[in-house]
């Protein structure tokens, strides 16, 4: 028999649900044990009790999967069921049909209130969900993933043309006329890409170039050439270390507040809006972006080079006894004409390359957060990459050119 | 052993705010608010723009801490409830948000089983009825799991809002302007939807509204915010309530047609 107590619980779901619900909704339920069975000579009857709902959701899982195996009873208990809810009240519907296909059971008690509105919602929506389609061949997979990757590129590879041929056009025609030319949003740019970073990038120069000094001069005190570190700093920082740093932050700085940027944009349809409006997208938003960042890279690499002189400077006084009256003279003499400019030269095309890559990824954000985070981390990644490649190719052509 | 269910008057109130007042620098949005949500019941929130609607929800969810006053869900104060007590009653009550706040970068069907997840160990079949379930629950078709947020329509998108709100079973639903920006046609459908799943699951609901046709056709009372305070009243009775604010509102030209298609006793009441 059922004990009373939790007869009236039962029956209090139905009569003042909302409150019980709650009350019970049953975090504090512990009671795993959800069914009893009884065996009478050929009668075997499934008694199901305890709490049924989502707080329970992997006891009813093992119950119902332990159910699967015991075969089949002849009847169907529910009146010892305290609380139960609509995802319970789903698990158990959908093995009753199951395991009905199997034998019949006779049910006693009540059914729980819950299955009326199942049966409702069933029987509104149109009876049962389409099958599942099973796995296709794998060599078909194989061709469609080929196949599609394929295409993808193609359309890639086009997106991006299309891309450098707006910006072309779109900056020929700024070049002729104040208005497209957006000088407003250009000021901000510099202002943000460039003013904004020259605390930080003369940190990393100066850091960078104590690194080398210190480090090279370690090395050539073996040969007694300590003098030389003047040499190492100046041509290290002038060529390579002060534009090829500098690049590399401001890719991680604005290369990915271009993409974020344009990317929330789009994501808000403020793109959309602008080109409702009869504004050009790219002479608003990608143009200023690239000349912006063209005037603000090479200022930066010439802060870049002069704090990293001026860290080659201070350790050469500090370490090697060497003053600031040789220091100048002997880095003069260690220049050639060419090799401030060697370094200077790059930067445009450095800048380029990080204003294109993090303008276009960007625009590409389409219908999700996920998107954005995927494509501003593309935009760093791969405008540091192109960075430093352009910059293998800058020193390879230099050297053939005796530059 | 059958009783009928008891008036409102002597049930325990699921959610009571006493004299909370919310505020930001100088400027007063509640002085004072009252509010009891009774269990089984829908209330609805009305107010002007700025006048603190979503400000109520948000510190009745306890995602806001009020200035001063309490929120007493089940008789606890939530602000004096310890991290484990928020949570749990957290889990026992859905809410949808203004725009959805479906996760763009999931699934409907993984929103859907996102709280499901994170609470419980289930297994991806048990996952799966469930999503299936939910989905059924609101309306949507089954395959509709599969798709993204983005590609969803507008009133899908309130729809799978609603899904995900429903996953773990909660008494409590709270719905933030749930038909803003649907067409008269799927608000309807909406607002059906939810007279469905509180007749038949005897959801507590508490809606924030500006849609007439919904506070008509789905709430039982209607709490209005009017010059910091609240007022709180059926239908009827609100609409009876001198207050310029309250019979701009609900007799103003933009109510008319409301009123015209709403049924029986309110719309006699408007005539007089």
């Amino acid at each position: 028999m059922t004990c009373p107590a939790a007869r009236g619980r039962g029956q209090g779901v139905g009569l003042q649900p909302h409150l019980l619900i709650l009350r019970a909704s049953c975090v504090t339920v512990t009671d795993p044990v959800l069914f009893k069975s009884e065996r009478t000579g050929d009668d075997s009857t499934l008694r199901l009790c305890g709490a049924w709902c989502i707080d329970n959701l992997p006891e009813m899982e093992t119950t119902l999967a332990q159910l699967e195996q015991r075969g089949r009873y002849t009847r169907l208990d529910f009146s010892d069921i305290q609380t139960m809810d609509l995802s319970g009240a789903w698990l158990l519907r959908n093995w009753l049909e199951r395991s009905r296909a199997g034998g019949r059971m006779a049910v006693v008690g009540k059914r729980p209130s819950h299955f009326a509105f199942l049966d409702e919602l069933l029987e509104q929506k149109g009876g049962k969900t389409p099958p599942q389609q099973s796995a296709d061949s794998s060599l078909r997979d194989a061709v469609v993933w080929v196949g599609r990757g394929a295409v993808q590129q193609a359309k890639q590879s086009r997106d991006a043309i299309g891309f450098f041929g707006r910006i072309t056009m779109t900056w020929l025609r700024a070049m002729r006329s104040a208005h497209h030319l957006r000088l407003p949003s250009i000021a901000r740019h510099i202002y943000e890409t460039g003013i904004q970073a020259i605390p930080i990038v003369s940190l990393i120069a100066f850091l960078i170039s104590v690194i080398v000094a210190y480090l090279g001069a370690q090395q050539l005190r073996q040969f007694g050439a300590e003098i030389f570190t003047v040499d190492l700093v100046a041509i290290s920082v002038l060529r390579e270390m002060g534009v090829l740093l500098t690049s590399i932050i401001v890719a991680g700085r604005s290369g990915s507040a271009f993409a974020a940027e344009i990317g929330v944009m789009r994501l808000n349809d403020e793109i959309d809006a602008l080109e409702s409006m009869g504004v050009d997208i790219y002479e608003v938003l990608v143009v200023p972006r690239l000349i912006g960042l063209l005037i603000a890279l090479p200022l930066l690499t010439i802060v870049a080079d002069a704090m990293g002189l001026a860290g080659g400077a201070l350790l050469s006084s500090l370490l090697l006894d060497i003053s600031l009256s040789q220091f100048i003279p002997r880095v003069q003499d260690a220049l050639a004409p060419t090799t401030f400019w060697a370094g200077l030269v790059k930067a445009p095309v450095f800048a380029m390359l990080i204003a294109l890559v993090g303008t276009y990824r960007g625009m590409q954000v389409r219908d999700s957060s996920r998107e954005l985070g995927r494509l501003t981390t593309v935009a760093v990644v791969q405008s540091i990459f192109l960075v430093i490649f352009a910059d293998a190719i800058f020193a390879i052509v230099f050297v053939e050119l005796d530059f | 052993m059958s009783s009928n269910p008891q008036t409102s008057s002597d049930q325990t109130p699921i959610i009571s705010v006493r004299n909370l007042v919310n505020r930001f620098g100088q400027q007063v949005v509640h002085d004072g608010v009252n509010l009891d949500v009774m269990p089984g019941e829908v209330l609805g929130i009305v107010g002007g723009s700025g006048s603190g609607k979503s400000v109520l929800l948000r510190t009745m969810l306890g995602l806001q801490r009020p200035w001063s006053g309490q929120v007493l869900i089940e008789g606890r104060d939530i602000t004096q409830m310890s991290g484990a007590e928020l949570l749990s009653v957290k889990r026992r009550y859905g809410v949808t948000f203004q725009h959805g706040a479906l996760f763009s970068s999931l699934s409907v069907a993984e929103n859907i089983q996102l709280p499901i997840r994170e609470y419980f160990d289930a297994s991806p079949a048990a996952l799966e009825a469930l999503t299936e379930l939910r989905l059924r629950m609101v309306g949507l078709p089954v395959d509709a799991g599969a798709k993204l947020p983005s590609q969803l329509s507008g009133g899908m998108v309130k729809r799978a809002a609603l899904a995900r709100a429903l996953a773990l079973d909660p008494a409590l639903l709270f719905l933030d302007e749930p038909t803003a920006g649907l067409d008269p046609i799927s608000a309807a459908g909406f607002d059906e939807l939810v007279t469905y799943l509180h007749r038949s699951l005897k959801l507590t609901i508490v809606m924030i509204t500006h849609d007439l046709d919904t506070l008509l056709a789905t709430c039982s009372r209607v709490a209005v915010l009017v010059d910091r305070k609240i007022v709180v009243d059926t239908l009827d009775g609100i609409m009876k309530n001198p207050h310029p604010w309250i019979q701009e509102y609900f007799h103003g030209p933009r109510s008319r047609a409301a009123q015209v298609s709403a049924n029986g006793a309110s719309a006699s009441e408007v005539a007089r």
